[in-house]
């Protein structure tokens, strides 16, 4: 029989428990609780105990007699607890169980917007480059705004490209038509880029984002 | 008689595909100028050569030279020689075996630059399928590979070899594609210390009974084998005649052994900046050990002078502690290896290296505890180590640590030429001419 209760003497701060446990002749004392299992205390003192009817004399006995001056009943053991007793984990539950009427905005609830995923099409293939010049403002490129370049993308005329010239990576709209190949530039100031046969240009990257700092 | 794996296979195909001078290529990525030029990428500390381009190796620098031995044939061939970037290559890497992924369901990484992937049932002409994938990660991540296929690995790293090493393959060797007179008048022709496993002292015992290429270890008896040199060694041989012993690895094992060493910037005399550097490679180690959700038994210290000065007296010790119990905590590890280092330090050295290494690793879960455990204790350490962990992953690398690391860390690394993390670090993106 175990009997747990807050003593209501105690100060409010420390908060002592103690097991009563009634020792009968022949009763064997294995089994039975483990410290710290069942339910845990309240923060306000509780009052309410439940006993088997054969031990209520006893237990109001031990209760009136420690009342009036501590003694322990022969026949029960007092054991004191930690101060601090071992703290049991419950599982949290990923769900909530609902009562009451379904909120029917449920229905409409979608993910957030995930930036990798909408800006993104090849993840192996897709590098971050900071622009450095002006040949490019009137495409809507500034110096110092970062592109979303996709190495997976086939070049094709009239894209925006990164290429690899004169050992610099240059970002510039790609010209391909009448066996013609050229950079061009999006600035009058600069100038296109041209090429002639046998010269040796890499075209790294299809631009397909701009990000600009507002 | 020849002992065949009750595992073997007859009929298999393995791809190894490996990036061509890997570091080297990351920076080319991102700096075209390096194109066509030669190229070393130094160890940590810019110690010695870890990847040389196709220009340094035509220049005869080998593997591992240390810097100051090539500086004269730097400065006459202009050699450009940059700081190792590991966060680049490992953000490289992973794009590569990602990408690596879809061209088969079956992948082994091997090593930073290298996996195996499992073609077992593929009915397509490999050849074809080679150069699909060797096409397809220099167009997307910009590296060049080669791949090499075969009925099994050892063969398949063979094969890798042979389109490294032979233009006229293209990059792409399958040995499979070959009739068997046609492979052994390849295997003829390759020296047997090519063969994966089978190092320099293995080469030699070899060569004292006449083993020279890799055919006759092919066709050396396998019985004689296994009684002189081992079974690892037979099962070689079985590879090498196409017989499949050696599976895929798909999931990368837990690390053994889990090293934190590096040499200093300058060299250290005392034990307190011995100690901050300890600690520091502790940290790092215990780390790595969480991640893996290990904990380790013992904890190895070690301490070096520079072998390169050669006038400075030489010491060098290690000493390695068993733990009581089996730990991932940050604060025992460090307090374990401080007391090692205090039992190795001698005064009056030039010390040029230290480091810790973590031993006996065992998954967190299964440790015994001892007679004397603190239940408690181990649980908030559990705690501390988590919210360590938490947020230095958070708030970036070195957040938070242990004042016995240091603050100064006068005894770091020394990356003179290290290129920016072009991929992982939004203040360090490349530059592109607009």
């Amino acid at each position: 029989m175990i009997i747990c209760f807050t003593n209501p003497s105690a100060t409010p701060y420390i908060e002592y428990r103690y097991i009563i446990q009634y020792r009968a002749m022949n009763q064997s004392t294995r089994g039975g609780a483990r410290a710290g299992a069942g339910r845990k205390p309240s923060p306000d003192p509780t009052t309410t105990i439940r006993v088997p009817i054969s031990q209520k004399a006893a237990v109001l006995d031990f209760v009136q007699q420690r009342q009036a001056g501590f003694r322990i009943p022969s026949g029960m053991e007092i054991f004191a607890f930690a101060e601090h007793p071992p703290r049991q984990k419950f599982p949290l539950m990923g769900h909530s169980v609902r009562a009451g009427f379904p909120s029917p905005a449920d229905d409409y609830v979608e993910k957030r917007i995930d930036l990798n995923e909408e800006l993104i099409q090849h993840r192996e293939a897709t590098f971050f480059l900071r622009v450095k010049g002006q040949s490019m403002v009137d495409a809507g490129i500034d110096d110092g705004d970062e592109l979303i370049v996709d190495r997976a993308i086939k070049p094709e005329h009239g894209r925006i490209v990164i290429a690899a010239v004169d050992g610099e990576l240059t970002v510039k709209r790609f010209f391909q038509r009448d066996g013609l190949v050229k950079l061009i530039a999006e600035n009058p100031k600069y100038p296109d880029i041209e090429f002639r046969d046998g010269q040796e240009m890499l075209i790294w990257g299809v631009v397909t984002r701009i990000i600009k700092q507002v | 008689m020849t002992n065949i794996p009750f595992h073997a296979k007859q009929h298999a195909s393995f791809a190894l595909v490996d990036g061509n001078n890997f570091y080297v290529s990351c920076e080319r990525v991102f700096n075209p100028a390096l194109e066509g030029k030669p190229v070393v990428v130094l160890s940590n500390n810019d110690g010695c050569a870890v990847a040389r381009s196709a220009e340094v190796k035509a220049l005869g620098i080998q593997m591992a030279t240390p810097w100051f031995q090539m500086q004269d044939l730097a400065r006459k061939h202009g050699i450009i020689a940059l700081s190792s970037n590991y966060t680049l290559y490992a953000d490289m890497s992973n794009r590569m075996m990602s990408l690596l992924r879809q061209f088969s369901p079956h992948q082994e990484v091997y090593s930073i630059d290298e996996c195996f992937l499992g073609l077992d049932g593929f009915s397509r002409d490999l050849t074809t399928y080679g150069q699909e994938i060797r096409q397809r990660v220099r167009q997307w991540i910009g590296i060049p590979v080669c791949v090499g296929i075969a009925p099994s690995k050892t063969l398949a790293k063979l094969a890798n070899h042979v389109a490294k090493k032979r233009p006229e393959w293209n990059g792409v060797c399958d040995l499979g594609s070959l009739q068997e007179s046609g492979l052994n008048e390849l295997l003829a022709d390759i020296e047997a210390g090519e063969v994966w496993g089978v190092g320099r002292r293995l080469r030699e015992q070899l060569a004292a009974m006449n083993i020279h290429t890799v055919l006759a270890l092919k066709q050396a008896d396998t019985a004689l084998i296994r009684r002189r040199f081992s079974v690892v060694l037979e099962r070689t041989v079985l590879e090498l005649r196409g017989i499949s012993c050696l599976g895929l690895e798909e999931i990368a094992p837990n690390k053994q052994q889990i090293v934190c060493s590096r040499s200093f910037g300058q060299p250290v005399l005392h034990l307190a900046e011995l100690r901050e550097a300890v600690s520091s490679y502790a940290t790092r180690a215990a780390e790595k050990l969480r991640r893996q959700s290990s904990v380790a038994g013992a904890i190895h210290v070690f301490i070096s002078t520079s072998p390169f000065r050669e006038k400075d007296p030489q010491y060098s010790q290690g000493i390695t502690i068993p733990l009581p119990e089996a730990s991932d905590d940050t604060l025992k590890l460090i307090r374990a290896a401080q007391w090692g280092l205090k039992q190795i330090y001698r005064p009056g050295y030039r010390y040029a290296k230290a480091g810790v290494m973590l031993m006996e690793l065992s998954p967190a879960g299964s440790r015994q505890h001892t007679l004397f455990s603190d239940e408690g204790a181990e649980k908030r350490s559990a705690r501390l180590m988590q919210v360590l962990d938490g947020i230095n992953r958070k708030m970036g690398k070195d957040t938070l640590f242990l004042a016995s690391s240091g603050i100064m860390k006068g005894w770091g690394m020394k990356q003179g030429n290290r290129s920016p993390c072009y991929t992982t670090d939004w203040g360090e993106l490349a530059e592109v001419r607009g």
